[in-house]
């Protein structure tokens, strides 16, 4: 499915904005992001499984909290974040 | 406003870590000019920057930003290149406090004869070593799965310690890789003797005003500890509550801050050593009356430094503006090792200040740098050159 990459995680996708990426869960998708581009996933969720705090994840317009829902009729994930720390 | 140096210490360069990216400023050997590098990941908070003297080559950058979690980068040459850490720290997944790592606060290099060990301390007060250089990080989990942990560290961490509680001044002792020392903001000194299997409170003598027993066995809040690196049974510490000395043998923190000017106080976060004289120490004191401004006394910044082990304290303040609201944080102050000494220090406002009199005269060497976090002297070896963040004279 497609990811969209936020400006801050850029470095890690060599400039992509949108890559590509599997599995049938929010959990699943952001692991094989991990696996593509290493260390991605650290940087957006805690040891805990815990979405940072200034990060939100999008399932189409939908935000979502939970890293176990279904992607299924999902046509695009977007990572955002809030721009913190001015 | 830079000015240049022309004294032992004009072949030093300096790691600037600031909440806005990293820098190196080097000090040209022929004219002795201080040459500002490009920032390094602009826009990070960078906490700690630190060379591994141990080769000369490796530096180690605490990192994370408002919006993304935490991590380590590696380099080998001078920040050319960077590598973010394989494994950075981080609590055991299902962690029984449900801890995160917010922040990698302080880097410490580990023991000479463990190349490649490091140690690495975070907000919350967890204690983290890595044995390849920095790549993948373990947790000690004699510290932080130790059965007082949630007593002695501050947990939860909402109510103590502005932005957050820390740990800090991991010192590895020198005649032994297995005895260690850790500073908890808020939670006092700690130290272990089995590297790490098992801490004991060391804060005897050390007390507090923010708590109703002025005298507890911890809870007790050390700005930045210090070992003498030639006799290391000597301890410094500057503390929330005053600047202490200890002479491990006795077991038992000695207020020598009570000989500071009273109307400047014993109130700072850095504390520096001579190394080579246990008896020499610098501080840069701070205004911790009223609603703590945090800022330098009175508005006329000054070091002070003591060369009888606290007895007596001397204001240095050649050099430095006659009004300033100066800040330096507990990273922010270093020493170059050189004779005579080179000191510096950095500034909440974005400047570095050097002496390279021990202290008796100080120059304003950099400015209009973002709000300095912490700055450490860089030995490198030399094969390491210049580099392209070596940039341009300012």
């Amino acid at each position: 499915m497609k990811v969209r990459i936020p400006t801050p995680l850029r470095s890690y996708t060599a400039g992509a904005a949108n890559v590509m990426a599997d599995g049938s869960t929010v959990r699943e998708v952001l692991a094989d992001l991990d696996r593509q581009y290493p260390g991605i996933r650290f940087r957006m969720v805690d040891e805990q499984d815990r979405v940072r705090q200034h990060m939100v994840v999008f399932l189409d317009e939908h935000r979502c909290r939970d890293l176990d829902a279904s992607v299924a009729t999902v046509g695009e994930l977007v990572i955002m974040q809030a721009l913190s720390g001015g | 406003m830079i000015d240049e140096m022309t004294s032992s210490s004009s072949a030093a360069t300096l790691l600037v870590g600031t909440r806005k990216g990293g820098f190196v400023l080097r000090a040209d050997d022929r004219s002795g000019d201080w040459r500002l590098g490009e920032p390094m990941f602009l826009g990070h908070v960078v906490q700690h920057l630190v060379l591994d003297p141990r080769d000369g080559r490796t530096a180690l950058m605490a990192c994370r930003t408002g919006h993304l979690g935490p991590t380590v980068f590696r380099s080998t040459d001078l920040g050319d290149t960077w590598t973010e850490a394989s494994r950075p720290p981080a609590f055991a997944a299902g962690d029984a406090h449900g801890r995160a790592v917010r922040a990698v606060f302080w880097l410490t290099p580990g023991h000479a004869d463990e190349p490649g060990t490091w140690y690495a301390g975070t907000s919350p007060q967890g204690l983290f070593r890595s044995d390849d250089a920095g790549d993948t990080w373990q947790a000690v989990s004699g510290w932080n799965d130790h059965p007082n942990w949630g007593t002695w560290a501050e947990w939860p961490d909402t109510e103590g310690t502005p932005d957050g509680s820390l740990l800090h001044s991991v010192i590895v002792d020198p005649r032994d890789p297995a005895h260690l020392y850790i500073g908890l903001s808020g939670g006092g000194v700690f130290e272990s003797v089995d590297g790490g299997r098992d801490w004991a409170p060391l804060n005897q003598g050390s007390t507090v005003d923010f708590l109703p027993d002025p005298d507890p066995a911890f809870g007790q809040d050390p700005h930045c500890v210090r070992m003498h690196p030639t006799h290391p049974d000597r301890l410094y510490q500057q503390n929330h509550c005053g600047i202490y000395r200890m002479d491990r043998d006795e077991g038992r923190w000695h207020r020598i801050g009570d000989h500071m000017p009273r109307e400047v106080g014993d109130i700072g976060f850095p504390i520096e050593l001579h190394p080579r004289d246990p008896d020499t120490a610098w501080v840069f004191p701070m205004d911790g009356t009223d609603v703590w401004p945090r800022t330098s006394p009175d508005g006329r910044p000054a070091a002070y430094v003591t060369r009888d082990g606290g007895t007596t304290w001397r204001r240095q303040d050649a050099g430095f503006p006659e009004r300033a609201w100066f800040t330096v944080k507990r990273q922010a102050m270093c020493s170059d090792g050189g004779d005579p000494l080179g000191l510096y220090l950095g500034t909440t406002s974005g400047e570095i200040w050097a002496s390279h009199d021990e202290g008796e005269h100080w120059r304003c060497i950099a400015a209009h740098l973002p709000e300095i976090y912490s700055l450490e002297i860089a030995h490198l070896h030399a094969d390491v050159g210049a580099g392209a963040h070596a940039g341009t004279s300012r």
